[in-house]
């Protein structure tokens, strides 16, 4: 019989309309699902009451899956077809992922997404990560006795759009229906602000196992607003295991070690950095399948000062998301942590110190994400009354989004750390005379010049009527849903003719270049900004060269040849000019040429009046 | 004329309530729906309503509106585990049958 928990005043449901709705956390370590139960937030745990799922999936040789815990045992005994940190893969290509020499899989290069070759044959992460979801969506509807309506799943802050639908796709395969992707950062202080109804603006910094975000938010009035988001897609706990994993193999002067025996090695690494945390050394003890004996013991000091450079590499990422949101780190009123890897004392200690105040820590920092997750998808699923503690949440999208304009320059649309869901609209127009067509050209990232921003998606809209040069008016609509996800269309006024584009991106970016682009954004908008305005003098000395070419053409004949001669010699000096790089002097040449031609204009225009107006009476108009 | 609860049933009570952080208790009732004609309504209750009776059990108030009062007479509520699921069970000396899922009952 179904067992009943406790509603919140006049929202119990009837019989067999209860809405279950959980949170997933699904990390790159753990994962976790979480759901309200009784009006609280919970983990739901197993049969041994363990919450956290080990994000492993190991592929058997007789065609059984085991996930999680039951996979665990499997790392040592066949690497090769048990999968571990599967999120580092998602919508990844092969030349995306660092440390793939220390990985023990048989990767495949596939167009788009890397595939691993395993005894059960070809998987892709997204396949994997379903495995897992699979493996959170029984234990949910164990825990609940029912079908779940839906779920809220967190992403890193980081994830572009190709990991986001990865994710996605993922769950869609599981059989879950995707309430909201929810950036993990946001996920905590939901959980954070909720539980102690905190206002101000806080700072999240979240040091997963694979990956790192800082968010700065504003919670007000129970509003979740996220100022600005930054991080590193590529570091988290993983990377420490990794110092220490090295420092062991280094040290001890063993060979390189086969498959099974670095991935013993790595446990072992992850064990000792754990045992750091809680104690002041750590005995790094590994038998090896060679036979071979690793006899090592680390101080705690030693593996601070070795991982010194990964903490400080953290720092960075908060000074930008400070300067985006046009704060100095004195404006954060707390700091959440978020992740396993925030229990290292350095890493709190650094922390403190850059925010001048100890961070904020009651709440299970490995549970966190997914209770927010729940309390969120608890909401979407419409299990809260609309009301007195009714909460919105915000988001931002992390790089800016854009057209390409003549030129090559980038023109944006959505900027940077705008709140979603978001709708954006400028209008465009045609550049040549007779023109019909009009391709699209959408770019993602902070710089000015197409070339330097990532390409997500090309279309064209055809069947303009042809007009004038400028005169067309094309509304270009961007828009961007709850998770994250572009769609753009394109409109011409006149006509009606229509063309969108749902942006399935053009994955490939790799972290670093994320970083990159970022940094370039800031660094380099100086330059850019030189290389704007000369492009948009050539530009615009090209459109008047044009103008003027056609003009002597069919109206020639008003002009007295001294006054061509000059027109002519005007041009052609711009001409020259507007092939160099001095934007100033193309701009004084576009001067120049518009005087000397505005007689003409004018003898042009009265003409085209008296030829309009001819054989017409006064009444007539 | 009484509604109950088993010990087990009040500490959880308790705890949810600590962790809500406000309510007086909680409500017991039915509705007319579901398969079998009747369901069990089961809130958090912020105030009580003039129509409400007010039973004390281990400590915990239970409050039932006179309408429902009528079915849930003698009624236990439990706080039980099966498998990895967990929650209240109504044990109602009216009830007559139940349908399959135990959300619903008729008299």
């Amino acid at each position: 019989m179904a067992l009943l928990q406790i509603a919140e005043p006049g929202l119990s449901t009837a019989p067999h309309q209860h809405r279950l709705a959980v949170g997933i956390d699904l990390g790159t370590t753990n994962s976790l699902v979480a759901t309200v139960k009784n009006g609280i937030a919970v983990c739901l745990v197993d049969e041994q009451g363990r919450a956290l799922v080990p994000s492993v999936v190991h592929y058997r040789g007789d065609g059984g899956v085991d996930i999680g815990v039951a996979a665990l045992g499997a790392r040592l005994e066949d690497p090769k077809n048990t999968i571990v940190s599967v999120k580092r893969f998602m919508g990844r290509g092969l030349t995306d992922v660092t440390h793939i020499e220390a990985m023990p899989y048989v990767f495949e290069e596939t167009p788009g997404m890397l595939r691993l070759r395993t005894v059960r044959g070809s998987k892709s992460p997204v396949e994997i990560s379903a495995d897992i979801l699979r493996a959170l969506r029984a234990r949910a509807e164990a825990s609940l006795g029912g079908e779940l309506t839906g779920a809220v799943i967190t992403v890193p802050a980081y994830f572009d759009d190709a990991q986001r639908q990865a994710t996605k796709d993922a769950a869609r395969l599981a059989g879950l229906h995707v309430l909201r992707l929810l950036n993990e950062p946001t996920a905590a202080a939901v959980a954070y602000g909720l539980d102690n109804a905190a206002e101000g603006v806080y700072a999240v910094y979240d040091l997963g196992g694979g990956t790192f975000d800082l968010s700065i938010l504003k919670l007000t009035r129970g509003v979740f607003e996220v100022l600005a988001t930054n991080g590193d897609a590529a570091l988290g706990g993983d990377d420490f295991d990794h110092r220490l994993y090295c420092w062991a193999l280094d040290q001890s002067r063993i060979a390189p070690p086969s498959a099974e025996d670095a991935r013993r090695m790595q446990m072992k690494a992850r064990a000792v950095k754990e045992l750091l945390s809680v104690s002041e050394e750590a005995p790094f003890r590994v038998r090896l399948a060679s036979n071979e004996e690793v006899d090592l013991n680390i101080g705690r000091e030693t593996f601070f000062e070795m991982t010194r450079p990964l903490v400080q590499k953290t720092l960075a990422p908060i000074r930008r998301a400070l300067r985006d949101a046009g704060l100095v780190a004195q404006d954060i009123k707390g700091v959440v942590m978020v992740g396993g890897a925030t229990r290292m004392p350095h890493v709190l200690r650094a922390v403190a110190e850059f925010f001048g105040q100890a961070p904020l820590t009651n709440l299970d920092p490995d549970k966190v994400v997914a209770l927010g997750a729940a309390m969120q998808a608890n909401a979407l699923a419409g299990n809260r009354r609309a009301g007195d503690d009714d909460w919105l949440l915000l988001d931002v999208i992390p790089l800016s989004l854009g057209l390409e304009t003549m030129g090559g320059l980038s023109e944006k649309i959505v900027p940077r750390n705008a709140t979603l869901p978001i709708a954006r609209a400028q209008e465009f127009t045609t550049f040549k005379d007779g023109q019909t067509a009009m391709a699209f050209h959408v770019v993602q990232g902070e710089r000015e010049l197409v070339a330097d921003c990532r390409s997500l998606a090309r279309f064209e809209l055809r069947g303009i009527p042809p007009m004038v040069a400028g005169a067309a008016r094309i509304r270009v609509t961007f828009q961007v849903d709850a998770d994250g996800l572009l769609s753009v269309s394109a409109r011409e006024a006149s006509t009606g003719v229509e063309t969108s584009i749902t942006v399935k991106p053009s994955y490939g970016l790799t972290d670093d270049e994320i970083a990159d682009m970022l940094r370039a954004g800031i660094d380099r908008a100086g330059d850019d900004f030189a290389v704007r305005a000369l492009r948009e003098q050539q530009l615009e000395a090209e459109r008047l060269l044009e103008a003027t070419a056609r003009a002597l053409e069919t109206d020639g004949e008003l002009l007295g040849t001294t006054e061509r001669a000059a027109i002519e010699h005007e041009a052609a000096k711009l001409k020259a000019l507007a092939a160099g790089g001095d934007a100033p002097a193309i701009g004084a040449g576009i001067a120049a040429l518009a005087r000397i031609t505005d007689a003409f204009a004018a003898r042009r225009m009265d003409r085209s009046i008296r030829s309009a107006l001819a054989g017409h009476k006064i009444e007539e108009l | 004329m009484s509604v109950t609860l088993t010990e087990r049933a009040a500490a959880h009570v308790a705890n949810f309530l600590g962790k809500r952080g406000k309510g007086l208790g909680i409500r017991l009732g039915v509705k007319t729906s579901g398969c079998s004609g009747m369901a069990y309504k089961l809130e958090f209750i912020d105030a009580a309503l003039d129509d409400d009776e007010v039973f004390d059990s281990h400590g915990i108030k239970v409050v039932v509106d006179r309408k429902s009062l009528v079915y849930l007479d003698g009624t236990e509520l439990d706080y039980v585990r099966e498998g990895l699921n967990e929650g209240f069970k109504f044990d109602n000396p009216n009830a007559r049958n139940q349908c399959g899922c135990g959300e619903s009952f008729n008299v």
